[in-house]
Parts: structure tokens; sequence; C-alpha cells
């Protein structure tokens, strides 16, 4: 067994597939970043010319980001600090007809904490998911056809990001627009973007989450793309930036770079996508193969059409997912399991139990997710990695 | 490769438990001193409100960058589920039928020793340590006990007293040599950010704020109850039977003069609470149940001991007999649910629940 490997800032792993959680920065996006941290510093909300330049600079990457979503135009893309914040204003910020304070927002049992809690706040109601993770639009019909009082927003994510479970979200939009048609239609894209092409999804919805590093961008950046007719209420104020729908300084370097990354993610992405799948699928094969009382979440006989490339998930019998992540990392596999609470403990996932997982089943839950820079050596150090550390763990009870 | 952990590592792996204070601050410390290579590790125990905040977040923020101080790698467990199974339930349960539970008791017994340890081994650490004012003294058989710290006011050998010969032989407590002070003192001079905490109290799943009556009353139904003296008649009465503990004095709401009026008995199934003198609280023996030793061989002792009844309790000389001590002198009726901790001199041998 090897040794504990985290302090030491120069390590690189032998297989990182945590690409979900993030991923480095495209190089030229990094590169196209630095002059707004640098020379060009100046502040976009003012009126002489290195603001001027910092404005064209954000509003190029407007442009290049509405682009890589297939959004008309590049005027409703507000930028924002990530994904979060802008999952947050989807939910929160539409100012409606129906909004009267009273309204409530919809989403699937599956989202993101950033949609699910903005959406409690909303009492909200939750749609259920089958077996496989699909949001059931009977149920969503249902809710929309009882729901007691106006639904402001429905809210279904474009890939989830434990399983990456692929939702139907054209159809979703037309369910909404049949029953509710005075109700918004959010979709949170930060894990679908890189893997799916949203030029129908953007069409069909009023609203689309990205987040910049996920794709290559850095940390600190995210962008709602809105349709023409929405209405947002800021959730920042104090500031008339991003046309009053979110206060506060842009982030300029962040917003070139995210739209320098989003370019490279559109123009890319089928030829990515042909090489990161095989790889999935090998290790997701060769993993389930390997490993006893293992299987891919919500698959069912190896159908993965519904899936992002990137994610391969899996739930092992008899061991945890803490214990297993630890043991990884010492062989050089860093990976994920369900999502972390402030304390950075493993919480039982929210994901796996409306998808109707066991709880200690899902205990044992292990996400690996890969990237654009991901390659083949990696797989096969986590395919040589895995099993063995899952037996270690097993033995030792 | 960890160079300072390749280069430094001679005892062998360690995983501290490390809550954020600064006992298991300096632990941690001491240990990396010793030549063993550490890692520490928190345990969320607790999803709810803490003092420290939602799952004790600032605690574990506290571990994580000592840990950053000393060069270690630090972890986070999460056995919340066990801990509302074997520690906040039975909590709950207990009071519901009169008993006044050890919370923290429980906590060493199936979480912090126990699945702590099995987790370390799983991991591949050979030991475990933690932060308490207690000793593992070796016996010439080359068995072992818990040993009182040499802080008498820290010390903390009453809530280890379920440790047996296998989990002695895997731990480690650094501090049992040391006072407080000397701890504190460690730590300001590594520079451990802990250094001034100050040291935890009570019951951690219950905020100073809310309290015991508000945790209780969102999990089972508190009832009044009616506080009678020895004749039967009505004296007095409580908002909530089960919060009342034997000994207890205040918040009877009985007429006041005369002399002070102890919970001498509690009967939730009655809603009773009865009342009575210091005399009426004393009894000459207390009848164990559940009871542990720190080595099999004792299970068949009998003699002379030294009992203590609370954590910071005095020992008082009695005789066990295999079920009942019989004090010397009669001694304050033990709530039902609290260890009672059989001593030799300064060693336990073992303890059971009242």
């Amino acid at each position: 067994m090897g040794t504990g490997t985290t302090n030491d800032s120069s390590y690189q792993p032998a297989a990182y597939l945590d690409c979900a959680a993030t991923t480095a920065m495209h190089p030229a996006a990094l590169e196209a970043m630095i002059p707004y941290l640098t020379q060009h510093f100046g502040n976009p909300s003012g009126a002489h010319s290195m603001a001027r330049d910092a404005r064209r600079a954000i509003d190029d990457a407007r442009d290049a980001i509405a682009d890589a979503v297939g959004a008309p135009g590049g005027g409703n893309v507000v930028f924002c600090s990530g994904g979060t914040e802008s999952d947050n204003l989807a939910v929160l910020g539409p100012i409606t007809d129906s909004a009267t304070g009273s309204a409530i927002a919809i989403c699937s049992a599956i989202e993101h904490h950033a949609v699910l809690e903005a959406v409690e706040a909303r009492h909200g109601l939750t749609v259920a998911v089958d077996e496989a993770g699909v949001v059931n639009l009977d149920h969503l019909t249902h809710l929309l056809r009882n729901a007691e009082r106006p639904v402001s927003v429905v809210s279904v994510m474009t890939a989830n990001n434990e399983v990456g479970v692929i939702q139907p979200i054209v159809e979703m939009a037309e369910v909404v627009r049949r029953e509710s048609p005075g109700t918004l239609v959010h979709t949170d894209a930060v894990q679908g973007f890189c893997w799916i092409d949203l030029s129908d999804i953007t069409a069909a919805v009023d609203m689309v989450s990205i987040s910049a590093h996920k794709f290559g961008g850095p940390k600190g950046i995210g962008a709602l793309i809105l349709g023409d007719h929405v209405k947002l209420e800021p959730r920042a104020i104090g500031g008339s930036q991003e046309r009053e729908r979110r206060g506060g300084t842009q982030n300029v370097g962040g917003a070139v770079a995210m739209g320098v990354a989003a370019a490279q993610v559109a123009a890319n992405r089928n030829d990515v996508a042909e090489r990161i799948t095989p790889l999935r699928n090998r290790l997701a094969d060769g993993l389930t193969a390997a490993i006893p009382d293992s299987i891919e979440t919500g698959i069912n006989n190896g159908d993965r059409s519904q899936r992002v490339a990137s994610i391969c998930h899996l739930c092992i019998g008899g061991i945890e997912s803490e214990a297993l992540l630890i043991l990884l990392e010492r062989e050089g596999v860093f990976a994920s399991a369900a999502s972390s609470c402030a304390s950075g403990a493993m919480e039982p996932s929210h994901v796996l139990a409306a998808m109707g997982i066991d709880r200690d089943l899902a205990k044992g839950s292990l996400r690996l997710s890969l990237g654009h820079h991901s390659t083949a050596t990696e797989v096969d150090h986590a395919l040589a990695i895995i099993p063995t550390a899952v037996e270690t763990l097993r033995g030792s009870r | 490769m960890n160079a300072r952990s390749a280069t430094a590592a001679t005892k062998g792996r360690i995983l501290v438990g490390m809550s954020g204070g600064v006992d298991s601050s300096v632990a941690a410390a001491l240990l990396a001193e010793d030549g063993y290579e550490v890692t520490g590790a928190t345990l969320k125990l607790w999803g709810g409100e803490s003092d420290s905040g939602c799952c004790s977040v600032a605690d574990v923020e506290d571990a994580r960058r000592v840990c950053d101080t000393l060069g270690i790698d630090h972890h986070v467990f999460n056995f919340g589920d066990e801990f509302n199974a074997h520690v906040v339930d039975p909590y709950v349960a207990d009071h519901e039928v009169g008993r006044t539970p050890n919370p923290c008791i429980e906590c060493n017994r199936h979480l912090k020793f126990d699945r702590f340890l099995s987790r370390a081994r799983a991991l591949g650490f050979e030991r475990i340590a933690t932060g308490h004012h207690a000793r593992i003294v070796e016996r010439p058989d080359g068995s072992r006990r818990i040993g009182r710290g040499a802080d008498t006011f820290k010390d903390q050998s009453y809530v280890l007293y379920m440790l047996d010969q296998p989990t002695l032989a895997a731990v480690e407590l650094p501090l049992g040599a040391m006072t407080k002070d000397q701890v504190r003192a460690k730590a300001t001079e590594i520079g451990l950010r802990t250094a001034n905490k100050p040291d935890s109290q009570d019951v951690c799943f219950i905020t100073a704020a809310a309290g015991r009556e508000t945790f209780l009353g969102d999990r089972i139904p508190l009832r009044p109850g009616r506080v009678i003296d020895n004749t039967g008649d009505v004296v007095g009465q409580v908002d909530s039977v089960q919060l009342v503990t034997i000994g207890q004095r205040r918040g009877l709401n009985t007429a006041g003069g005369g002399a002070p009026r102890y919970v001498v008995d509690v009967d939730p199934a009655n809603d009773t609470i009865t009342v009575g003198d210091r005399d009426a609280l004393n009894r000459p023996a207390v009848e164990l149940s559940d009871l542990v030793w720190s080595h099999p061989d004792l299970a068949t002792f009998t003699g002379p001991v030294l009992a203590q009844t609370r954590a910071h309790g005095h020992p008082q000389p009695g005789h066990f007999d295999g079920a009942t001590i019989t004090w010397d002198e009669p001694q304050q009726r033990v709530a039902p649910g609290q260890s009672v901790v059989l001593y030799d001199n300064n060693e336990v041998l073992g303890g059971g629940l009242a």
C-alpha cells in the first residue's frame, strides 16, 4: 500500500476520474483570461477606454457562450459566480404573471441542491424519477394539473451530476407548455453542456444554467442564458450590471475564459465524446465484471443510451465509499461518491434514494467521471486498482 | 509519494480521532513527534444543529487546519447513521422511560473506538489514538487497563471503562501524563490554532440555546407530572416528567422553606416524581446491569472496589459481590441508566449501568 499523497502540491494522480467535480482549465482559456487580470484590468462599468475594452471582452464572451448553447444573440447571457448562483437565479429570480409571491416552483427529485433548495424555498414540489433516474413526465403532468398555487418555474437538469442520466428536456418543456402555459422552464445544464448539443434544448426552454469550471474554464464564473421574454428580479442587488439582473462588478477574465472554453466544447464535443464513450464503457464493463456484487447504477442490459459519455457510476455492495475513496487516492485514483456536506463528510445521496436504491447499497456508491483530458492509461490504472481496493475493504470486515 | 511520511515514520501508521479541540490536536502532534505516521480523522456524528454550527462544521475546519499545520492528512468519516442508532435514539428512549443516559459513554462504546477502529483497520492503520485524558497502563502480565489521567480535574477514565483488551492494545492515549495546562502550553508552543479553544461542554447534539427540553420535546411528547412526598401528598408539579433526574433539586415547583428536597424517584409510567430529604436520597447499595470488564478474567471478580457514579464524581469505597455494590457508607442513589465504573486504585476494572 502506498502512503498519503495529498500534501505534496506537485502531486499528479495517476488517474484523475473526477471531471464531473471540476476540470483543468483549457490552455487557450487560461491564456485568454490573463491579459484581463493584468494590462486590461478595467472595470466594464466605467466610461474610459480601459473600461470599454473590458466591456467589449465580456460582450464578446456573451456572444461566444450564446453561440455555444444555441441561443439567438448574446444579450441574454447573464454572467454570475457559477452553477449554483445561476440555478438560484433561475428558480428564485423570475418575475412572471403568476409570481405574486404565492407561486411555487417544481423540480425533479434528482436536481443539484442548488435547484432543490431554491425550489424548497419556493414551497416547491418534486417530480419523481424512475429506476433509471429519468424524470416521470406523467407525474409532472399530475403535479401541474393539481397544483394548488400558480407554478412560476419548472426546473429539470439536462444531465444528472451523480449518475449522468440524460433527461427528456424537450418533452418535459412540451408538458409544461401544454399544462401550465404561464410557467417558465429551466434546465441546469452544468453537467450536460460538455456532452450534449444544447441547441434543441435551449430552443425549448426559457432558461439554461452552465458553469465554466466543468468544461475547462475557471472556477467562479457561470451563466444563466435567458429567453428574450424572461424578466428577472436580481438576487444580488446594488449594481446595475448584467442589465440589472445581477449586481456586482463582473469577473471579466473569468467571462473571457468561459467564452473560449465554451467555444472549444462546442467545436470538439462530438470528437471528444467519440473518444471518451468507449473509455467509459471499458471502465464500467471491466469494473462490474471484476467486482462481485457491483452494479452500474440504473443501467439495464448495458443500455447506456440515456447517459452522458463521461460518467461511470457504480453501487458496490458490502463496502463504504468513504473508505474506498481513501484507499483509491493512495493508489493514485481520484474519484468521488455522493455529494459532500459542509464538513466534508459524505452524505447519503438523494439521487440514489430517488432512484429507489437501498440506503446501504448507496453507501457503496462510486462515481468515476471522465473529461476531455482523460486517457486510456488512466482508465487502465483505475481498472487495475479499484477491484483490489474493494477486496481489501471487504476482507477487513 | 509523501516525502515527509517516508522519511520520518518509524512507529507505524496511526489514525488520530480529532474533534477539532486542543486535546486531540496536541495528541496528533505528540504522536508525530514520537515517530508515528499520523493521519487525522474527524467523525461526523450529528447531522443537526450543534453549538459549533450544523454538522459541527467549525470543529471539522479546526481539525483540518491543525492537520495542515502538522503536515498530515485529514479525513472526515460520516458515522451519522450509527450515531443516531446507538446514541441519539437510545438517549431519547431512555428519557421516555425515566432513565438517565450517558450519551458520551455510548458514543465511546459504539463509535469512537469500535467503529473508528474497524474503519482504521480497513484503511491499513495499525493503531488509533484519541485526546482523552487517561492512560493505558500495562500490567506485569501483559494485560492493559485504563488508568486515570494525570490531570485530576480532566480525568476521563470514567467514560472509557468499556474498552476491552483487544481495543486497549490498539489504542494510544498520548495525553495521559499531561495536565490540561501542559496540553495548552504545548499547543501554543507549536502554534496550533486550537491552543486557546474552550473545552467542549455537555452533550454535543444539544445546543445551549435550545436545550434538552426542546430536543426531547421535538421527538417525544413531554408530559407534566405531579411531585409527591414520601407520604403521597402532592407538593409540586413539573412540566416534563421525562426531564427529571434522580437527585435533582430545582424546578420542582414545590413550596419554599424547610429542608431542601431532592428527587428520589421518577415514575414516568404514572407521571409521578417523589421527593425527599437528603437521607431519603441515599442508598446502601447499587445493582448493576450490562457489566463489562477490561479483562475476561475479571468477569468473576468480587471484592472491595472504588466506584465512581458520575463523570467527575468522587470514587467511593464499597464491596462488589458480582452484581451489586454495597457502599461502605450510604451514597446518593445513582440514577437508573447512569454508568458506574469500578476502580482498583486508579485503574479501571470495568463497569455497568445502574
